[in-house]
């Protein structure tokens, strides 16, 4: 089986009839979605709206009851290197005694396997995308002791260190200072730049058509997918977030300022 | 070896038995699980001793630990209906099987040393007597099972270090990255049952609890290394042990009592003492950063009426307390710490800045 579709193009991600239920109440319905290669992706829509579960369906952190995912043409079992996922920084324990470098670390973990222990080599990997986020300074840090922003970074760092082609990012820039998100930005373009394909889980809907290419608008169903510029429109938005018809009306007007 | 010395290294070997794998349920907010698995093997074990009728059996192990995995997954299976959360689950499920060993042990099994103090505390002052002898070797037996466990959590926790690790700090990477943690998780719930079944059968399912969260809980409090907490838990399991065994001698009391009242203590010393995160040093950082506050307030006010007509009257000690409404205690902490690091001086109760003070307080007017 391939990931074709009729006009013989390869996708970065290809997502098919999705569809995530939790006790028989559908938080994904019959979700397509097809992602090229070096894009920036934003995933737009209410709370509730599935973008979370869309991630971690695509990742198979939560079942699926029907639909298939196929990245770069194959399964994500087949080959888990492909994807590097950042979740939300609030995932985990920040008191967790230890330190920057090795979080960052354990994003090679899946390459070293089972047993074998990192090394000098992985070690220079993980300063080295922490130069990419600015963060080089922080190696030795206790984690407990960053900011919001910091542990983003750090997160991001994470995910660097993967070698992915596809990087699902789920709200990299909840509650992040006005620095991170410049270096987040930055870390974007330069994944795009690499051919890289970015999925980003997004809540200022000001910034998408500044930041991404293209964007998925979605609450439950796909509402629309495609180029920001054709899909990110006031029908579209109205769909998607329904009676707040002011608040879409305030978006669509920054944006055209 | 003497029945002390043999006494003291069994209680040294289940001590950092326990706290290994008590490092992982602390950091992953699972202590109370301990108590659950640590009371609920209690009808593994019992069913185990039906089928073999042999209290030394090694198979008395085997069930202890299916039912302690049995426990884990019925919590998962309450925890995931997402109608109660996972304390309340643990709650429920360790009583209920629990209860049904008691009632196996009462109805079934009334003639036989399987009696409920001994399941509850233990009695280590008699594990001497309970000899395995091979060849020229010649030790308790609960020396020897506990020593195997102990080599196989030292196995398994180094073996598996990273995985452990990740499955601990970041669950959904470990799942992202293929190292399925619900097979860590049980893996190392099974170690816990294990653990706990081998340690109560010589120093009782209380003292198990206490071993494995009073010494991984304080050695938290002590490092920011996860290498560094194991190597601690284990070391300040050892010295609960052996002084509570010192202790029990002493106060001629139950040993595995003396040795779960110690393990509270040395857990209340690390809490009061503790670099940083001591209450001690917490207490004295922030008395520390009260009296500088104060200072920076004394000194600015000072510099903004220096020099001024009205300086004679707002720089004087009384008025402190009069015009800026402070408390009497908090005035008197800021001009004290003030002179006493030479920014200020006082004649006949008038205040005024000194060079240094100046460039203080306009240090502190920019970066407050």
């Amino acid at each position: 089986m391939t990931s074709s579709d009729q006009n013989g193009q390869d996708w970065a991600v290809d997502v098919r009839d999705l569809t995530v239920a939790y006790r028989e109440k559908p938080v994904l319905w019959d979700v397509d979605l097809q992602v090229p290669d070096g894009v920036l992706m934003a995933i737009v829509g209410p709370n509730g709206a599935g973008k979370t579960t869309l991630i971690k369906a695509i990742l198979e952190l939560v079942p699926s009851a029907a639909g298939s995912v196929l990245i770069h043409g194959q399964t994500y079992q087949k080959d888990r290197s492909r994807i590097a996922y950042v979740p939300q920084r609030g995932s985990v324990d920040w008191d967790f005694p230890t330190n920057v470098l090795d979080v960052v670390t354990m994003g090679m973990y899946g390459s070293l396997g089972w047993f074998r222990r990192p090394g000098s080599k992985e070690r220079e990997r993980a300063l080295k995308a922490l130069a990419e986020v600015g963060m080089e300074s922080f190696a030795d840090r206790q984690i407990s002791q960053l900011s919001g922003g910091q542990q983003q970074r750090v997160f991001l760092a994470r995910a660097l260190v993967q070698d992915a082609d596809v990087f699902l990012m789920d709200e990299p820039f909840q509650g992040v200072d006005a620095t991170t998100e410049r270096a987040i930005v930055d870390l974007l373009r330069s994944l795009r730049k690499r051919g890289k394909t970015v999925i980003v889980v997004h809540h200022d809907l000001q910034t998408v058509p500044e930041y991404f290419d293209q964007v998925l608008l979605l609450n439950v169903r796909r509402i629309a997918a495609g180029p920001v510029e054709e899909v990110f429109t006031e029908d579209n938005l109205r769909a998607t977030y329904g009676g707040r018809v002011a608040f879409v009306s305030a978006v669509l007007a920054r944006r055209d300022d | 070896m003497s029945a002390s010395i043999e006494i003291q290294l069994i209680a040294v070997t289940v001590a950092v038995a326990c706290a290994l794998p008590g490092v992982y349920l602390v950091l992953r907010q699972l202590a109370m699980m301990s108590d659950a698995i640590s009371h609920a093997i209690l009808p593994g074990i019992v069913i185990a001793f039906f089928l073999t009728e042999d209290l030394g059996s090694p198979l008395l192990i085997v069930g202890a630990a299916l039912a302690g995995v049995l426990t884990v997954a019925l919590v998962e299976v309450l925890r995931k209906t997402g109608l109660l959360k996972e304390d309340a689950a643990i709650g429920i499920v360790f009583p209920a099987l629990f209860s049904v060993g008691v009632i196996l042990i009462a109805r079934y099994a009334g003639d036989v040393h399987l009696d409920v103090d001994a399941v509850l505390l233990g009695e280590l002052a008699f594990a001497p007597f309970d000899r395995l002898v091979v060849g020229i070797l010649d030790i308790p037996k609960s020396l020897a099972v506990m020593g195997v466990i102990l080599i196989l959590n030292v196995v398994f926790i180094t073996l598996f270090y990273k995985e452990l690790k990740l499955a601990t700090f970041d669950k959904a990477l470990a799942a992202s990255l293929g190292f399925a943690p619900a097979v860590i998780h049980y893996a190392l719930m099974g170690l816990v049952s294990v653990t706990a079944v081998g340690a109560f059968d010589a120093v009782g399912s209380i003292l198990v609890v206490a071993l494995m969260v009073a010494p991984p809980a304080a050695a938290y409090m002590l490092t920011d290394r996860l290498r560094t907490m194991l190597v601690l838990s284990a070391a300040l399991g050892i010295v609960s042990a052996l002084s509570g065994y010192w202790m029990a001698r002493m106060l001629d009391a139950s040993i595995a009592g003396s040795m779960a009242t110690m393990a509270g203590v040395v857990f209340g010393i690390v809490l009061a003492f503790a670099p940083d995160r001591g209450l001690v040093s917490m207490a004295r950082r922030q008395s520390r950063q009260r009296r500088a506050f104060a200072r920076d307030m004394l000194l600015i006010h000072l510099y903004h009426h220096e020099g001024l007509p009205e300086a004679r009257r707002e720089c004087r000690e009384g008025h402190l307390q009069e015009h800026l409404q402070w408390d009497p205690e908090f005035a008197s902490t800021a001009v004290k710490t003030a002179l006493k690091q030479d920014l200020m001086i006082s004649q006949e109760g008038f205040l005024s800045l000194t060079e240094s003070g100046r460039q203080h307080a306009q240090h502190a007017l920019v970066h407050i």
